[in-house]
């Protein structure tokens, strides 16, 4: 790596940010950031699978051919989805029906297998696990930076506590479905500026932030980092 | 199961529960393969097959082996799983036999498999305790729902394409806020569920 191990734990948080730069993982970045709670429940469990795949796999790429990688990839994070799954349900009930179907989703979260394409397959260990726990915080970050705003303006509350004079002027909709999409677009609108558009330089934008890219014999490639 | 059911089954998950616009699965392939119309479509009829195919097997599975023997919680392994190897062989079974229809749909199916609205869908059917026959109409009905979504979505994008759009919210930002009032407009089919056989 050109600027050592800091900056691959750095990348994910802002110049990579998984969710705002890489566009990588949008349905649950909508799907689950309408309460602060689940949204870190949610960046965690992201996280802890990212991990754990990103050091198998990348301990395993040079055991899996080439032409089955997809699959083998897909194999190693349903089985961490399951563990972190059983974890939850045994321990943290609540969060586990609060959930719901999105985490068993986190199967065919992009950021994953976008990682184990992009990143994981090509790199030693521990920058693998390093990207992991950056990306991972990336996501975590990005996502409860969205709940608070979606909690607070459409709810009136963080994580659970009332604000004053805020919960007794909600805005419903941002809770709801399409407030989600607002939100998000407007978020990456302000990394946009803070990055001085390098973001849509970067990625024309298409099927390149999805994992599929590798396996779709259409027109997308893969253009992303190749190291 | 009488008719009623299975109409209320299908509204509901086409227009109420739509899987893009409320659900938020399948938002990678709403986002990327909605720029023209005719891809709209064939990601549509794609997603439409895959689905039913999933769910034509993942019920049965999930009755028949995962709950008999004890082993609900390998799920997301062996749906994922079968619905990967589901997308393989559809894939093959097209190229060998409809060569014409492959042409037209093959670019799509890989994209399929990591595709949340089709692992989303056959996991939500055995949630929601749907027989074979409520989950399929179910499947349709999502699959209908993504591709109304993909179809309408399409056209919107066409009309932001044209139009003179400050510079951080080009790409992404505004696609995103366009999709965002598409999903308000479908906030209208809200109440259409109670009030269908009214």
């Amino acid at each position: 790596m050109k600027n050592g191990k800091l900056s691959v734990l750095v990348k994910g948080i802002l110049k990579e940010n998984p969710v705002f730069v890489l566009i990588l993982g949008t349905c649950p970045t909508l799907a689950t950031t309408t309460t602060v709670v689940g949204a870190l429940a949610m960046g965690l469990a992201t996280m802890a699978v990212l991990i754990c795949s990103n050091v198998v796999i990348s301990l395993l790429r040079k055991f899996i051919p080439d032409v089955v990688r997809i699959p083998c990839y897909i194999v190693v994070i349903a089985g961490f989805v399951t563990i972190v799954q059983m974890f939850m349900h045994a321990f943290l009930p609540e969060l586990y029906e609060l959930l719901g179907v999105y985490l068993a989703l986190i199967t065919v979260n992009c950021i994953i297998l976008g990682r184990a394409e992009m990143f994981a397959s090509k790199n030693k260990v521990l920058n693998s696990a390093l990207d992991g726990v950056g990306m991972g915080i990336g996501f975590t970050i990005a996502l409860v930076a969205m709940a608070t705003i979606r909690e607070v303006i459409g709810a009136g509350t963080f994580a659970g506590m009332e604000i004053p004079f805020m919960v007794n002027h909600t805005v419903d909709i941002f809770i709801k479905a399409p407030g989600g999409l607002m939100v998000y677009g407007f978020l990456i609108a302000v990394v946009n500026v803070i990055t001085k558009g390098k973001v849509i330089k970067k990625k024309e934008f298409s099927c390149a932030g999805c994992p599929s890219a590798g396996v779709c014999n259409g027109g997308c490639k893969n253009k992303k980092e190749g190291e | 199961m009488d008719f009623k059911g299975l109409v209320i089954i299908l509204m509901g998950s086409v227009l109420v529960n739509n899987y893009v616009l409320s659900r938020f699965l399948g938002i990678c392939p709403f986002l990327g393969v909605s720029k023209k119309l005719n891809q709209a479509v064939g990601m549509g009829v794609s997603v439409i097959f895959v689905m039913l195919m999933a769910t034509a097997v993942t019920w049965p599975i999930q009755t028949f082996i995962l709950e008999k023997f004890g082993l609900e919680y390998t799920q997301t392994i062996v749906f994922i799983l079968v619905i990967a190897a589901l997308v393989q062989f559809v894939e093959i079974v097209l190229k060998k036999f409809i060569p014409a229809l492959h042409k037209s749909l093959g670019v799509y199916l890989p994209l399929i498999t990591t595709n949340c609205a089709v692992l989303g869908v056959t996991i939500n059917n055995i949630t929601d305790g749907y027989n074979f026959v409520e989950s399929m109409v179910s499947s349709l009905g999502c699959g209908l729902g993504f591709m109304l979504a993909m179809v309408i979505f399409s056209g919107v994008r066409s009309r932001i394409d044209e139009s003179n759009i400050p510079n951080s919210f080009r790409g992404l930002p505004v696609t995103l806020i366009a999709a965002s009032f598409v999903s308000l407009a479908f906030f209208g089919f809200a109440g259409i569920i109670e009030n269908l056989f009214a």
